[in-house]
């Protein structure tokens, strides 16, 4: 079904999109690139990654705002590719490519910015916290084993208070969705939340991994 | 409650100030000793004595005012207690040695509102300021407290609040100075379930800030009373405190204020007999200083990560619990009383032409009187350090001043005639923010003070967005190079280029404010940068690395202070000669610089490598 539209200038161009979208939803439905590390059309977006960053004018006033948070208004004038948006892209690809220098999805995403080298010290993290697995977890699995500890730099996943967590399913959906192919299930699993909460319990044996589930 | 004694034929009241930093300094122990000596003075000295909210004169603590005359004594120990009942008491003279004054000679002692740091302030949101005992809601209702209240129930309508606070111009003080009356409005007209609600902002994070304590503290009523002509105009039922655990005084009393205030139907159902009702919980932060940004601070409510999220949607339209929600400041509440009470006009006739009227500032660092002041909006930095604050400790030079918090700017002296509002601030480089103002003088190293709160920012920063999680520590890094004398060429610009990012693309306000006190000394003070990585001095002689301390022969008189003073034994040489100075166990402590009465060591002397 498609609702109301509302119209909009997207880098120059009179668009019609439908209302109740996102900035970053209405301009890749035009073929504009924008690129993005913590958002997944599965998931609620978060804005944290920064990188969609665009310039928004509305009532007036310039802004530059996440584009895959900002929903779409009548009359929005919206450009994706002036020099400031470039430059801001830049500096968050050399922040994370100076964070986590072997994870694929960083490498290419600067690569595609332009950004051969970072200006910073090398870590050599394989979590940037975009914070889909989390999320995977509490909205499509409806779980929510895990979530970030700790504060600023020293933020990681794990499931609360670092314990075993009693709630892990051990569905996998973590590790699937994690875009830097690092989240382990480990992380959560070799905690043995499911086979404790499958204790003497009356359980099946999955075909493919071997482990138990309590399904019926 | 205040029992009130005669002497000749006026009612006296000696009052102890119970702010936390009387409490911390022995005001508890100070008010039980004047209770026993009057007793036992008997009929001699009959005074009522009573415990009052913060006097704000934190640098004198305890603090002991004599009413009616005005005269303030400070610092007050047990042992003047005798002295004072006796002399000034009993005997109706003046303990000169402990009255404060801005004298240093003294003929006779003005009273306290004519003195220096007293003279220059208007006091609106801390009005019952050191008159108060914050914990009885008798003394608030004496003081016109819940006036204004009575005043909306009976012959207002909630719009008529409404628009008396859009007229009076009051702007957020918490930081970022958004209209509250618009924002009031914004949450009235959104439409949604039932149940909308107000938050108080008690999350004051700033190192060395302390107005929201204070105010919550002297007047928890105000603040209370803020609220619930706030949730009037507004239309919500539920308003919530969020004070930090940090602060177990302010909890403690604005917990007791709610319940006196529900004791006299003052909170609960129908108010004051009307359809109003309104009722108020505290929440206790853990002490995250990104809680005190709104969307953090709700979600902390909720139970969940204090972390901030995207605005839209605002907390006016989608807040706490998914319901329409108003969040201002301890401060910004506090306003709201008089202004319904005396007319939005009466305090848009204070201040500038944007920024109406009061601020309270805690003034601190080397300025001659801390404490709490309240100013009107457009005073200037001048007439805030040296009328109120008394001028520069030890009588040095001013170098910068720094507003608004550890994410504020530094604001070089040359800009000292600046008056102080939200646009003259910002013009400047600086922000408001809740109100922190810390005077800075020669001595003070700028990049030494940027690197000082960028490692504040970083520790604070939750994690959320690439730009302040990872580019604040950058910016750490950097600094931490600098400051060891090891920076490099490019670094400025390095810091520049990353601090300007941050500031535009972090997804809250912590994060965009976060590179202020790196932008505003690289503005002001570049030079002191460039002294540091390109001639690895630093001018202030305050980093470590980048100083060496040594004997100057010709002066040293081999006094052998130094020798003492020195707690790692790097000095050494007989008496009567000039000592030796082993840099390799020198640890740059200074302490022999302090001692040295020839400027023999260091002075002008200091020998950087």
């Amino acid at each position: 079904m498609v609702g109301n539209l509302i119209s909009l200038t997207l880098n120059g161009r009179k668009r019609k999109v439908e209302a109740g979208r996102s900035v970053l939803a209405a301009a890749r439905q035009f073929g504009i690139k924008i690129p993005t590390l913590c958002y997944h059309e599965a998931l609620e977006p978060v804005g944290s990654c920064r990188l969609c960053v665009v310039e928004v004018t509305s009532g007036g006033r310039t802004r530059i705002m996440a584009s895959c948070v900002t929903p779409v208004e009548e009359g929005m004038i919206v450009r994706t590719d002036t020099p400031r948006i470039t430059e801001i892209r830049r500096t968050i690809a050399r922040l994370l490519l100076a964070r986590c220098p072997k994870v694929e999805i960083i490498r290419r995403t600067a690569r595609e910015l332009g950004v051969k080298v970072t200006p910073f010290p090398k870590d050599n993290e394989d979590c940037y916290l975009c914070g889909m697995c989390i999320r995977a977890c509490a909205e499509i699995a409806g779980v929510g084993a895990i979530g970030f500890a700790n504060r600023g730099p020293k933020s990681h996943v794990e499931p609360p208070f670092g314990q075993e967590s009693n709630v892990c399913i051990g569905c996998g959906t973590c590790t699937t969705i994690c875009p830097a192919r690092t989240f382990d299930l480990a992380r959560v699993f070799a905690r043995k939340s499911m086979h404790k909460a499958a204790e003497g319990k009356e359980t099946l044996r999955c075909t493919i991994c071997e482990d138990h589930y309590t399904g019926a | 409650m205040n029992k009130q004694g005669k002497a000749g034929g006026v009612a006296r009241r000696l009052e102890v100030c119970f702010g936390t930093a009387c409490v911390a300094a022995g005001a508890r122990e100070v008010l039980d000793a004047l209770k026993a000596e009057i007793e036992r003075r008997g009929p001699d000295a009959e005074v009522g004595v009573a415990k009052t909210a913060c006097s704000a004169y934190c640098d004198l603590g305890p603090v002991v005012r004599m009413e009616p005359e005005g005269i303030v004594y400070g610092p007050v120990s047990v042992k003047d207690v005798a002295e004072i009942v006796s002399q000034h008491l009993v005997g109706g003279r003046v303990v000169e040695r402990l009255a404060v004054t801005t004298q240093p000679a003294l003929d006779s002692i003005p009273a306290v509102t004519e003195t220096g740091f007293f003279k220059n302030q208007v006091l609106i949101a801390m009005r019952n300021r050191g008159r108060i005992d914050a914990e009885s809601i008798e003394d608030s209702i004496e003081n016109e407290g819940y006036l204004a209240l009575a005043k909306a129930l009976t012959a207002m309508k909630p719009e008529d609040v409404l628009e008396e606070v859009k007229r009076s111009g009051l702007r957020g003080r918490g930081g970022a100075g958004f209209p509250t009356g618009m924002k009031w409005e914004i949450c009235r007209k959104a439409p949604g379930p039932q149940g909308k609600y107000v938050i108080c902002n008690a999350d004051e994070g700033d190192p060395g800030a302390f107005m929201d304590r204070s105010l919550l503290e002297s007047d928890p009523h105000a603040v209370i009373e803020g609220m619930a002509l706030g949730a009037l105009a507004i239309g919500a039922d539920v308003g919530y405190v969020y004070v930090r655990e940090e602060y177990p005084l302010a909890c403690e009393r604005v917990l007791k204020a709610i319940d006196a205030a529900r004791a006299y139907g003052l909170l609960g159902r129908n108010i004051l007999g009307s359809d109003f009702s309104f009722d108020i919980n505290v929440v206790r932060g853990a002490g995250a200083f990104v809680c005190g940004e709104e969307t953090a601070l709700m979600a902390s409510i909720e139970g969940k990560e204090g972390r901030p999220r995207p605005r839209p949607p605002f907390p006016a339209q989608k807040g706490l619990w998914g319901k329409p929600t108003n969040i201002n400041n301890v401060e910004t509440w506090a306003n709201v009383p008089p202004i319904v009470l005396h007319g939005g006009a009466w305090y848009a006739s204070l201040g500038t032409q944007r920024s109406k009227g009061t601020k309270v500032f805690s003034l601190v660092g080397k300025v001659k009187n801390t404490g709490l002041i309240e100013v009107e909006m457009g005073t200037t930095l001048r007439e805030i350090v040296f009328d109120i604050g008394g001028g520069i400790l030890k009588d040095k030079r001013l170098k910068a001043v720094q507003t608004g918090g550890p994410s504020g700017g530094c604001i070089p002296a040359s800009l000292i005639d600046l008056p102080v509002d939200y646009e003259e601030l910002a013009k400047a480089g600086s922000i408001m923010g809740s109100g922190g103002l810390i005077v800075m003088d020669e001595e003070t190293c700028m990049v030494d003070v940027a690197h000082y709160f960028v490692s504040f920012l970083e520790e604070e920063s939750c994690g959320k967005c690439t730009p302040c999680r990872e580019g604040i520590r950058r910016m750490r890094e950097i600094l931490g190079r600098i400051v060891k004398g090891e920076g490099r060429s490019g670094d400025m610009e390095l810091l520049e280029s990353l601090g300007t990012v941050i500031k535009e693309s972090s997804l809250c306000g912590l994060g965009a404010t976060s590179p202020n006190p790196v932008l505003t000394t690289l503005k002001y003070f570049r030079d002191e940068y460039e002294a540091h990585i390109y001639k690895k001095r630093c001018p202030a002689k305050v980093c470590k690395a980048l100083i060496v301390y040594r004997v100057v022969p010709e002066k040293c008189t081999g006094c052998q202070r130094c020798v003492r003073a020195c707690p790692a034994q790097a000095i050494s040489g007989p008496r009567s000669q000039p000592h030796n100075l082993d840099p390799s166990k020198c640890i740059k402590c200074g302490a022999c610089y302090e001692v040295c009465r020839f400027d023999a060591i260091a002075g002008d002397a200091i020998y950087v490598e």
